[in-house]
């Protein structure tokens, strides 16, 4: 029983010096970012890494959950002779919820692992404290770009993830299942309201961004430098920014639509 | 790690560190360039206690330091002329005809002129650790530390580290730290030499002194004996007790 409790101690306490670890890394990162400023060129890098290479993952990923929305769409509101309202199903659960979360999740899969585990491999080939001892901070030159590109780079994914499934489903709506052209654009128009929706779609996507970036450089940065340590790493990175995202698209939907 | 150790490494010389895996050699060469901080004790470069040196300072010593890791650290994303000239660009504002020269100057030094456009992918590991020691002498460092510089290499590229490590310390005038458990490359290099085991200096000298040397334990690490004051077989119960107990672990 003392073992079990001695075990429980050890094991939280190591999530708070994690936790408070993880939090001063944050600080230094965004202090250091001001100094990327005469350096564009180490985030423009960066850029085509974590969000132009993450370009066709998105795409197909936000055709085919708008084809699905679609189809799943019209067979609900077909029953109640409401298919004409197709458009607006589809553009607010993309917008709202899905384009931002689900674009966070394939972001951690795509773009997060591999910011770990880039950054991890870093330090296991010491090249981390190569720079270091080169008088050259791996925080502002590793670290600060890449969480600046994924932070810059998921609410324009999110953005493209939601425009993409909006014509899936507008293929499928209307040109698979003959749902009016005129209504579906319309209904949208009508019906979606920048403020509420689009803007709370935004602000979701770039939470979720500044979250899934500094899970992802903070993981590689901690790991045990060893190949199963950035494996490890590479793995927590996807686990803790699924359950980051999940848990405060909860905490966000609540606060902008729940009317508390 | 380390429990009253104290040791003075004289300017422009060759300063060899001994002693066997798990001893802190590294973590030696880490105190020194302010990497981790003592719980006790100071370090002193160039008479400046090197962890009450506030960041900038601290970076501003370590610009005239180079280290030469175990595995190179180059940056794999470079071609070994970006390696080199890595330093130069972060730190100094030259003109790109300047650095290609200090860059070719310095690679010449190493023999790895033609290999510029090379990646580190494409290097052998002893041509890795010749990049990273003209990364390293780039800034034109007053001194150098070497963290296993021997390790893994076949004799040939361990005789071309030798040589360039002692050619580059006195053409450059350089202060030079050998971290080592190579005994033979070491003492052929190395002025004076320390070694190190359970968290302190057992034995220092010249090469000349430490082969002269009583000690049991320095004899067996310079002779190279399985058995000796260092056990072969790890602390554990009696041999044949534990056999005639049976199969319980």
């Amino acid at each position: 029983m003392i073992g079990l409790l001695q075990a429980l101690g050890h094991w939280s306490l190591a999530r708070v010096a994690r936790l408070g670890r993880g939090h001063l890394f944050l600080v230094r990162t965004l202090a250091s970012l001001p100094r990327l400023l005469p350096r564009p060129g180490l985030v423009v890098r960066e850029l085509f890494s974590v969000g132009v290479l993450s370009l066709l993952i998105i795409v197909v990923s936000g055709g085919f959950v708008g084809f699905v929305l679609g189809l799943q769409g019209y067979v609900t509101l077909v029953r109640f002779g409401a298919e004409e309202s197709l458009g607006v199903v589809v553009a607010l659960s993309l917008v709202r919820e899905l384009g931002p979360v689900v674009t966070a999740l394939l972001f951690a899969g795509r773009a997060g692992s591999a910011l770990a585990a880039e950054i991890g491999l870093m330090k296991s080939t010491e090249q981390l404290a190569g720079l270091e001892m080169m008088a050259v901070d791996p925080i502002e030159r590793v670290v600060a770009p890449r969480f600046l590109a994924g932070f810059i780079s998921m609410p324009l994914l999110a953005a493209l993830f939601s425009v993409v499934g909006v014509w899936g489903g507008f293929f499928v709506g209307s040109g698979l299942l003959g749902v009016d052209a005129g209504a579906f654009w319309s209904q949208i128009q009508a019906q979606v309201d920048f403020r509420d929706d689009v803007l709370n779609g935004v602000i979701k996507s770039v939470v979720f961004g500044f979250v899934a970036s500094w899970i992802a450089v903070f993981e590689g940065y901690d790991a045990v430098p060893t190949s199963e340590g950035v494996g490890r790493a590479t793995t927590r990175t996807v686990v803790n920014t699924a359950l980051a995202v999940l848990g405060l698209d909860f905490i966000l939907t609540a606060l902008m639509f729940g009317n508390f | 790690m380390f429990q009253g150790l104290d040791l003075d490494v004289p300017a422009g010389r060759v300063t060899g560190i001994l002693g066997p895996s798990g001893t802190g050699k590294t973590t030696l060469l880490n105190l020194i360039g302010g990497r981790l901080r003592p719980s006790r004790g100071t370090v002193q470069v160039e008479g400046h206690d090197v962890h009450r040196l506030s960041r900038a300072e601290l970076y501003a010593l370590r610009r005239r330091m180079g280290m030469l890791f175990q595995s190179g650290a180059l940056l794999t994303d470079l071609s070994v002329y970006e390696n080199v000239a890595f330093p130069l660009r972060e730190h100094t504002r030259l003109p790109e005809p300047l650095i290609r020269d200090v860059v070719l100057i310095k690679l010449e030094m190493v023999g790895l002129r033609g290999a510029r456009a090379l990646m580190p992918a494409e290097l052998s590991g002893g041509m890795a650790r010749r990049v990273a020691l003209a990364r390293a002498i780039v800034l034109d460092p007053v001194m150098v530390m070497y963290d296993e510089p021997f390790t893994g290499l076949d004799p040939i590229t361990k005789a071309v580290i030798v040589k360039l490590i002692r050619e580059l310390n006195q053409a450059l005038g350089l202060t030079s730290i050998v971290v080592s458990h190579d005994v033979a490359e070491t003492f052929s290099i190395a002025d004076y030499l320390y070694v190190i085991a359970d968290g302190g200096v057992i034995a220092s000298g010249t090469p000349a002194e430490l082969r002269q040397t009583d000690s049991p334990w320095v004899r067996q690490f310079v002779n190279g004996l399985p058995d000796g004051p260092v056990p072969f077989h790890y602390p554990a119960r009696d041999y044949y007790q534990e056999l005639l107990e049976g199969a319980a672990p």
